[in-house]
């Protein structure tokens, strides 16, 4: 059986803040309670891709999580709408784009979706995230458990 | 060393057009063109940030971590990185050949990654330029306008790549930082119940992927004068080839043909590459210019890749894509196929093998039982090559008595093809742009032209509103003429 709540978290663990989704995703899973095991779903990636629109289906909630350079810290929250976006990021989709990906493959909206961005500010390679970021992750943590939870974490 | 339109004579009397970065290309990329008072080119330059920092990250760690930790450098191919360091690593502690069921494994791995990468790239990624032109609707130009447009195209894409990924997921322990493959062969073999799923979609996936070649093959009947001449130019071809000749992606000896077909070289030890190849450094770019040593820069270069394998192999050793291949070969009436756009054609025939090859080892008893592990005598060197998505993947380490690493060089697909790049640019900027006043279409077909190698740049880092697309006419004296802005939403914004 699909979990209804879906945790989708993307980066790289060993580019400095691009770690902030990963690192976030997996503190939530270490501390789930009790009551939502079974509940939630956690997936991890390098990279938004199009066969995350497959993951979306029988969902009746989606938390997606990325470090960003451009939001306000220590992080920002976004209802998310389906978007025909031009995706001009490379290999990786937009959030707005899957949703659209996943409305026209499946012929329904997607479920609702809230984008968590973590504020970033550095992403080299084999450096661990900064400070200010791992301050920024410990702010969007606690809004992110009663995201989960929202009657009592 | 002097390419036509590398460097101009005065550039200080020319403009400069920066397009900046390349979007849907892995990474940053940027195209600087130099372009004088009547917008006649003068000076093209793909520039691309090298991947720094590689040797640093790797040194100094424990040799049996790296498997793990390389597929960090790219969150395009991880499994590639994965797979060409634990064969580099299988020399180092002497494990060659490793089990027949760690090869059986390894094979289905890299063939998953093969078929996952090459639906991305023809159904996401090429899909929006080839279907609706180059000149298209920006807006359209994208996956979501594949999917509302041609529904059943965008769904067989993703079915695909999502098989390939659930190959991956199955063999390499998880969906992402797997741990499949060690020093010596593996530390899982598949189940029963894993290879008979994966058996049940088989096929499906094997009339998908035909079906892939057939549109690949039919944009070139549809359109010869396009498909032949849009970025073309002639090179040498690399890639690895089994012994015998037959295309094998995993495994094999290096070969080398000319522009015109012939080999240069073959049966190359992969141990010995840096007796083949050598790499150039020039200042205006971060990643250096590899060429085969004897031939020298300026006639060494050659192209990887997709449409290098194809047409460096005797044979593909599977009925329905070798049948393909030989349709591939026909079309260039003997003589080698060199257009740009005819690598999206290759990479389909590649998949289709990929599917078949996933097949044969899926019916392969050394899957499910067998020994996971040998080994042998330690060395204090070891090279793992393999042959990528992109093209030849070079992982080479020096381990020293306490097991850390104390030297790597990684060459990887894309820095082969730097050269090739450069010139699908320069053609095109001939053909398309020289003369003509810029618009977003014309700048596209450059983009369209570096697609077409499936770039695969900075490996993995990105972040949300990183990457918008710009475009910035300068003037000689600097000024800026003219500045167009793509957001990572789509919209694009003039300001003058």
């Amino acid at each position: 059986m699909t979990p209804p709540l879906l945790v989708l978290a993307w980066g790289n663990l060993s580019r400095g803040d691009d770690a902030l989704g990963p690192l976030c995703l997996a503190a939530l899973r270490e501390q789930l309670p009790d009551a939502l095991q079974g509940q939630v779903e956690f997936l991890e990636d390098y990279q938004l891709q199009i066969e995350h629109a497959l993951d979306l289906i029988g969902r009746q909630r989606v938390l997606f999580i990325d470090a960003s350079l451009s939001c306000a810290a220590p992080f920002e929250v976004t209802t998310l709408q389906a978007a025909q976006d031009a995706s001009f990021t490379t290999h990786a989709l937009s959030p707005p784009a899957l949703l659209q990906v996943f409305q026209d493959l499946q012929g329904e909206p997607p479920p609702p979706c809230t984008l968590l961005a973590i504020r970033g500010e550095a992403f080299e390679l084999g450096e661990p995230p900064g400070p200010a970021a791992l301050a920024h992750l410990q702010s969007a943590l606690q809004w992110a458990r009663r995201w989960l939870n929202p009657d009592g974490f | 060393m002097t390419f036509p339109l590398e460097t101009a004579a005065h550039p200080e009397n020319l403009r400069r057009v920066a397009i900046d970065p390349v979007s849907r290309v892995e990474g940053h990329g940027k195209v600087t063109l130099l372009l004088d008072a009547d917008n006649h080119i003068e000076q093209v330059r793909l520039h691309i940030v090298e991947f720094r920092g590689f040797e640093k990250f790797i040194e100094g760690r424990p040799y049996w971590e790296v498997p793990v930790m390389v597929q960090r450098l790219c969150g395009i191919c991880p499994v590639s990185h994965h797979l060409a360091a634990s064969k580099a690593f299988d020399r180092i502690i002497g494990a060659t050949p490793v089990s027949a069921s760690a090869n059986a494994v390894r094979r289905l791995m890299h063939y998953g990654q093969i078929l996952q990468s090459h639906a991305l790239h023809f159904f996401h990624l090429s899909s929006p330029d080839l279907l609706f032109g180059f000149d298209s609707e920006v807006a359209k130009r994208n996956i979501v306008g594949v999917a509302q447009a041609h529904p059943e195209i965008a769904k067989k894409g993703i079915l695909l790549r999502k098989f390939g990924q659930e190959i991956i997921r199955i063999t390499a322990g998880k969906r992402i930082h797997g741990t499949g493959a060690v020093p010596g062969g593996i530390n899982k073999l598949v189940t029963l119940e894993e290879r008979n799923n994966l058996q049940r979609e088989l096929p499906q996936m094997l009339e998908w992927a035909q079906d892939a070649v057939a549109i690949a093959k039919q944009l070139h009947a549809q359109n010869p004068a396009l498909y032949n001449s849009f970025g073309s130019f002639r090179s040498n071809l690399m890639s690895l080839v089994r012994p015998d000749g037959a295309m094998d992606l995993y495994d094999g000896v290096l070969r080398v043909r000319d522009a015109d077909g012939r080999i240069l070289f073959d049966q190359i030890d992969d141990q010995r590459y840096l007796e083949l190849i050598e790499e150039e450094v020039r200042p205006w770019s971060y990643m250096k210019f590899p060429y085969l040593r004897s031939l020298g820069a300026q006639l060494g270069w050659y192209r990887v890749g997709p449409l290098a394998r194809v047409q460096n192999c005797d044979f593909i050793p599977s009925e329905r894509a070798e049948t393909e291949r030989q349709a591939f070969v026909a079309w260039g009436q003997g003589e080698p196929v060199h257009a740009t756009l005819a690598y999206h054609w290759a990479r389909m025939i590649e998949m289709l093998h990929a599917v078949e090859v996933v097949a044969e080892l899926l019916a392969d008893p050394a899957l499910l039982s067998g020994d996971l592990l040998t080994s042998g005598v330690r060395q204090r060197h070891g090279v793992g090559m393999i042959e990528a998505p992109r093209g030849t993947l070079i992982h080479d380490y020096e381990v020293g008595d306490d097991d850390l690493v104390t030297r790597c060089n990684l060459i990887v697909s894309t820095t082969h093809n730097n050269q090739a790049m450069n010139e699908a640019v320069r053609s095109v900027a001939r053909d398309y742009l020289d003369g003509q006043e810029l618009t977003e279409g014309l700048l596209n077909h450059i983009e369209v032209a570096i697609r077409a190698y499936d770039p695969c740049l900075s490996c993995a880092t990105h972040a949300l509103g990183q990457m918008p697309l710009e475009v910035t006419l300068l003037a000689a004296d600097g000024a800026v003429l003219d500045h167009v802005q793509k957001s990572t939403q789509g919209g694009v914004t003039r300001a003058t």
